[in-house]
């Protein structure tokens, strides 16, 4: 049994909150230098300029690349031969988030009593966690910084299983037409598809952990994701709503066998600024 | 077509009635952040006849709650949040006397008809873009409700504040015009 300190993962934790707001991985910064060549309006282009400009920015100034420094959500892999000492797992990751966010000087947006007191919680605790527990002796987290403006426009679709393939792609490219440019497009597009009405949900945000444009290993997968990413681009919707023809960066797929009655659908929608750090222990 | 029009604040009249959908500008002078809880007693000031903490007839009203700055820094990021959260108040602030709003993302219906209706101008700047646009701010302060935090009134000075015209006085809606412009059928 390997032991890892809770103070460990304390310390990984705020590391990756601070890594995940102040840069973007280059995927994501490849993406948009793309969408700058091919987008054809100018004004669209003029904001993928400032857009790309704002990374720099944001890493010379240590400021954060957005000031909405999201929820966090934790995506724990434990090792089934790890033993966690000093403390309890749960805990470790709270104060790690805590402490990235005071020390990196990220806004704090948690409130709590959501629907009448939403008093601040002063640290972005509590962070949002999913655990899995997997074979080896590693613990594998991520950590994604997730703005509420392109998380409002969550969408769930409990589809009708004759409506298909086709029910698929009416639901992926509703939600984006409904979100017009209120989650600051151009989008990376997370679908979840199959299990249960939060497992598609969770699938859907997985899926934004994956390289931007990295196609699904699933051939079934990838070619839906193409079409998906066509249709989504003719909707005209372009950088930060205001016309063109990049709308999504990438549409990512991922799924799972589901019950005879169903096909949950869920679309959760990643912003340009698509911010996530992995560390291994 | 594409030239950046600066524009010293408060926005004259006749400037609010000059813009276009889609036109670019960059804004000098006072701006206030104010987002949805402070929003909300705009509102309940309003209603219960205590004076608001601005001057709505001259005011920019920026939807944003900064990140903290760091020692030595100005402001943190700074850029906006969706604007139609705000939708629910705007209405009111706009017959109240509000003209310049700044935000991201498209309004509803009822705002764009308070915008047209009053002569008003709702401007979009770069939503995810707070590094970049921070460092265009030159003071900030926070002058109302500091117990909000980030959701606190701040005044801010701000120099060449890159903007679009989203929705114009006449009422024509960038969001509409450009995505049908681009819409592929």
């Amino acid at each position: 049994m390997r032991e890892i300190q809770a103070s460990t993962i304390t310390a990984a934790v705020a590391r990756l909150a601070e890594e995940a707001n102040y840069e973007i991985s280059p995927d994501v910064l490849v993406a948009l230098t793309r969408a700058h060549d091919v987008e054809k309006s100018s004004l669209g282009r003029e904001m993928l300029e400032m857009i790309i400009e704002n990374v720099h920015q944001a890493m010379s100034h240590r400021k954060p690349l957005c000031q909405d420094c999201g929820v966090a959500v934790v995506f724990i892999d434990v090792g089934q031969e790890v033993h966690i000492t000093g403390g309890d797992l749960e805990t470790a990751v709270a104060d790690g988030v805590g402490k990235g966010y005071i020390e990196g000087y990220l806004r704090k947006s948690m409130v709590a009593g959501p629907v009448t007191d939403r008093v601040n919680t002063g640290d972005n605790t509590p962070p949002v966690i999913h655990y899995r527990v997997v074979p080896g002796d590693k613990v594998n987290i991520s950590l994604m910084a997730k703005g509420s403006g392109a998380e409002n426009m969550s969408r769930l679709y409990m589809l009708k299983p004759a409506e298909g393939r086709g029910g698929v792609i009416e639901a992926a490219v509703r939600a984006v037409e409904e979100a017009g440019g209120k989650p600051c497009p151009p989008l990376i597009i997370g679908i979840g598809i199959g299990g249960t009405a939060e497992a598609a949900m969770l699938l859907a945000k997985r899926s934004l952990l994956r390289k931007v444009g990295k196609p699904s290993p699933d051939a079934d997968a990838a070619a839906l994701e193409r079409e998906i990413l066509g249709k989504v681009n003719r909707l005209g919707i372009g950088p930060l709503g205001l016309g063109g023809s990049v709308t999504a960066l990438a549409v990512h797929i991922e799924s799972m066998p589901c019950h005879i009655a169903s096909l949950p659908v869920a679309v959760n929608l990643q912003c340009h600024s698509a911010r996530h750090k992995e560390a291994v222990l | 077509m594409n030239e950046w029009r600066r524009i010293r604040l408060p926005m004259p009249a006749e400037t609010i009635a000059e813009l276009k959908a889609g036109d670019r500008v960059l804004l000098s002078g006072t701006i206030y952040a104010a987002r949805d809880a402070a929003h909300k007693r705009f509102i309940e000031a309003l209603d219960s006849g205590d004076s608001l903490p601005i001057d709505l007839s001259t005011a920019v009203i920026y939807y944003m709650g900064p990140s903290p700055a760091r020692p030595g820094q100005i402001i943190g990021s700074c850029g906006p949040t969706t604007s139609a959260r705000m939708d629910k108040y705007t209405p009111r602030l706009v017959e109240e006397g509000l003209r310049v709003m700044v935000g991201k993302g498209e309004r509803s219906p009822q705002v764009a008809e308070a915008i047209k209706q009053h002569g008003a101008v709702y401007l979009i700047t770069i939503g995810g873009a707070g590094a970049l646009l921070s460092l265009r701010v030159k003071s900030a302060e926070v002058i109302a409700y500091p117990d909000l935090g980030a959701e606190a009134v701040f005044k801010l000075e701000v120099e060449h504040f890159p903007a679009v015209v989203a929705i114009d006085a006449q009422g024509s809606d960038q969001f509409k015009i450009g995505q049908a412009r681009y819409r592929i059928k």
